[in-house]
């Protein structure tokens, strides 16, 4: 078993000619808790479609347990998809499924499971998370992080070996996202997953995460745990653990000069 | 899980509808006697002039259809046209020695091919040829005929009357 | 000088997007026997889109029918043949009415439903958390509401002129006073089986046609509120000129 389940080596990844990634690289340990943050922007989003291998980098290697995620065949990629877990922004529930059937969806579409025992283990995702007196609900009947709390038992489902967790505390209110960190680590300490979260976050990061990467520019600019990240000498770094508005990431969107501006006959 | 028994039980009921419109359609609104072209048996005339008939017209007996034209070709060693019909299977008892005229539906219509009945004990059956024929019915010919038989009129007239009477002159 | 080159650009963008909708088609067809082994889904998208319909189609059917007994019978009082509504009329729901129009009713009505049911997936990443759950959308989603139309729309061409020629009969025999006999025999012996099937033919190209562009628009939309709004637009208008073309050429093709 390696020590690190996924492998990133020297990525390049550009959309119509803007470039997103430059050579990143990282490692990520197996039945820890990775942090991945980053001004907003940067692409974060993206390096999980690489990780899966939704999209394909220009060029770079991207391993998961030592196969090359990119080159796969579209089974391969489906097999592959199974040990994985993923947790989208918007919990992505399917809209026309109730709680239960969303929950079930993932076994029903990969399994021959007997109703019986299917039943029994959405229920139990559903207690892990809290929500199985809601199992008739419909999805639309679900607060933000209520929905967030299903996606989750959905992408437990077929008890992957890693679970991905996209912005999981965006927009959600202080009680919520307790309710999510106590389930991300839940998974992790109980079940072993490889957890890999995706936020910036700084605060719940901070006492979630064994160890970060913070991309910057297409790269990564500092990896290692938080207390290592918050000393960091570099200025983005700084601006980004610190909240500072300005710095490295400028206050200013590109302007020409303000003087010359407001006296000149331009339309604004 | 939604009321899937609503659901198939709707669709059921839609896709039986659309089958029972679908045999309304067929077997009410369609004559099926002629409509499959397959049966029927073919018989023949040649005409000196088939006017303005054309293939797909009717073959009619005392007004009613009981065939229809099939295909009309100019044959160079005789100079005549040969009409081909396709006369319904059920139509059987039909008289070699009819006739079939080019008749126009109306004043104005289309032309279709009229067969009176003859009086033979024989009847038609595929490949026989009807021998008495009538040709359409040309309007230029008609027009000339017309003035020939008045203009012969006149001569006879002048010929075999008496001359007119110079008192009448007066 | 710019005017023509937004053509050429407008132009190259429609023979990609002709492109594309062909090979989408080709993925879709080739993914149609798998997804006959799930015959629910295939059953719950012929109600949305079939069964759903019915109303729609039927009401209209009706009052076509009708506009038709009452234009018909005024227009050919004129020449004196009013025994010829029955068969104007069902020759021409047949052949081009029927399909016609229940094509332009079904884009409006159920194209719009599923290229907007299938650009909201895409727009709230429904169908990327399936592929992320090892299930192909194109299998699950896509595929089981083309289906449903191509399966429908017949069904439901059939139904419109059935209930249109109802209308005719309703208008021409109870209210003018035209005689039922003469009005049903004289369609009778006009009226070939050829007809009906041009018809069933044309509605069944008008299927394909109307699914694809419904499902393809919804599939490819953007994925914001705007995108999904103009994913149905577009499912509309290039529903209702596909048909029209398709129209003329099938009609060309089986005269």
């Amino acid at each position: 078993m390696r020590d690190n389940i996924v492998e990133i080596h020297d990525v390049h990844y550009s959309v119509s000619d803007r470039p997103i990634f430059s050579g990143l690289s990282m490692t990520i340990p197996r039945g820890r808790i990775t942090a991945i943050m980053g001004p907003s922007g940067t692409g974060k989003t993206t390096l999980l479609r690489l990780m899966t291998g939704q999209i394909r980098p220009d060029s770079g290697q991207i391993l998961y347990d030592g196969l090359d995620v990119s080159n796969l065949s579209r089974s391969e990629l489906y097999n592959l998809r199974l040990k994985m877990g993923m947790l989208f922004q918007n919990g992505a529930l399917l809209t026309d499924l109730d709680v239960f059937e969303n929950v079930a969806f993932p076994l029903r579409e990969h399994t021959r499971l007997p109703e019986s025992l299917l039943r029994h283990i959405v229920l139990t995702k559903l207690q892990a998370v809290g929500l199985r007196g809601a199992a008739s609900l419909s999805p639309t009947e679900l607060s933000g992080g209520m929905g967030r709390r299903v996606a989750l038992a959905r992408a437990m489902a077929t008890d992957p070996e890693m679970l991905i967790y996209d912005e999981p505390f965006a927009g959600l209110d202080p009680i919520s996202m307790g309710m999510i960190v106590r389930l991300v680590r839940q998974m992790n300490y109980a079940l072993g997953i490889t957890s890999v979260v995706v936020s910036h976050d700084v605060e719940e990061l901070s006492i979630l995460a064994d160890m970060s990467y913070l991309i910057s520019g297409g790269k990564v600019v500092a990896s290692g745990s938080f207390v290592e990240l918050k000393d960091h000498q570099s200025e983005i770094v700084n601006q980004f653990m610190n909240g500072l508005a300005d710095g490295p990431v400028p206050f200013h969107y590109p302007a020409p000069d303000y003087f010359e501006q407001l006296l000149a006959d331009l339309p604004w | 899980m939604r009321a899937t028994r609503t659901i198939e039980m709707s669709t059921g009921l839609f896709v039986l509808l659309g089958f029972a419109a679908l045999f309304f359609l067929v077997t009410q609104i369609t004559n099926r006697e002629l409509s499959a072209d397959g049966s029927g048996y073919e018989v023949e005339a040649r005409f000196e002039n088939v006017g303005s008939l054309k293939v797909g017209a009717a073959v009619s007996m005392a007004g009613v259809t009981v065939g229809r034209v099939k295909s009309i070709k100019f044959d160079q060693s005789v100079y005549k046209a040969v009409v081909k019909m396709r006369i319904n299977s059920s139509y059987d008892k039909i008289p070699s020695d009819s006739d079939a005229s080019i008749m126009t539906s109306g004043l104005l219509g289309g032309q279709y091919v009229g067969i009176t009945a003859g009086g033979a004990e024989e009847y038609l059956k595929q490949g026989s040829q009807i021998a008495l024929v009538q040709d359409a019915l040309v309007l230029e010919n008609l027009i000339n005929q017309l003035a020939a038989s008045f203009s012969k009129k006149g001569a006879d007239d002048s010929s075999t009357a008496a001359p007119p009477k110079p008192e009448e002159k007066k | 000088m710019m005017f023509l080159r937004e053509l050429a650009q407008n132009f190259r963008e429609f023979i990609s997007a002709v492109g594309d909708s062909s090979l989408f088609l080709l993925r879709l067809l080739g993914h149609v026997p798998r997804a006959f082994m799930r015959p629910r889904l295939v059953i719950e998208q012929l109600y949305n889109t079939g069964a759903l319909s019915l109303v729609i189609i039927m009401i209209c059917g009706l009052f076509i029918g009708m506009v038709i007994g009452l234009q018909g019978y005024d227009v050919l009082q004129r020449f004196g043949a009013e025994d010829s509504l029955g068969v104007g009329a069902a020759l021409g729901l047949l052949k081009e009415l029927g399909p016609v129009v229940t094509a332009l009713l079904f884009a409006g009505r159920a194209g719009t439903s599923l290229a907007a049911e299938i650009g909201l997936m895409r727009a709230t990443d429904q169908l990327a958390a399936m592929q992320m759950m090892a299930v192909d959308p194109m299998l699950r989603v896509a595929t089981p509401r083309f289906i449903g139309g191509v399966l429908a729309m017949p069904l439901l061409t059939v139904i419109f002129i059935a209930i249109g020629l109802f209308g005719v009969q309703l208008v021409a025999v109870q209210q003018l006073g035209v005689e039922s006999a003469s009005f049903w025999s004289q369609m009778r012996s006009s009226v070939g089986l050829d007809d009906v099937m041009e018809g069933v033919i044309k509605s069944c190209v008008f299927g394909m046609a109307c699914s694809l562009i419904a499902v393809h628009e919804g599939y490819t939309a953007v994925a914001t509120a705007e995108g999904v709004g103009r994913a149905t637009t577009r499912t509309v208008v290039v529903s209702a000129v596909l048909i029209l073309i398709l129209d003329y050429m099938l009609t060309a093709l089986m005269l």
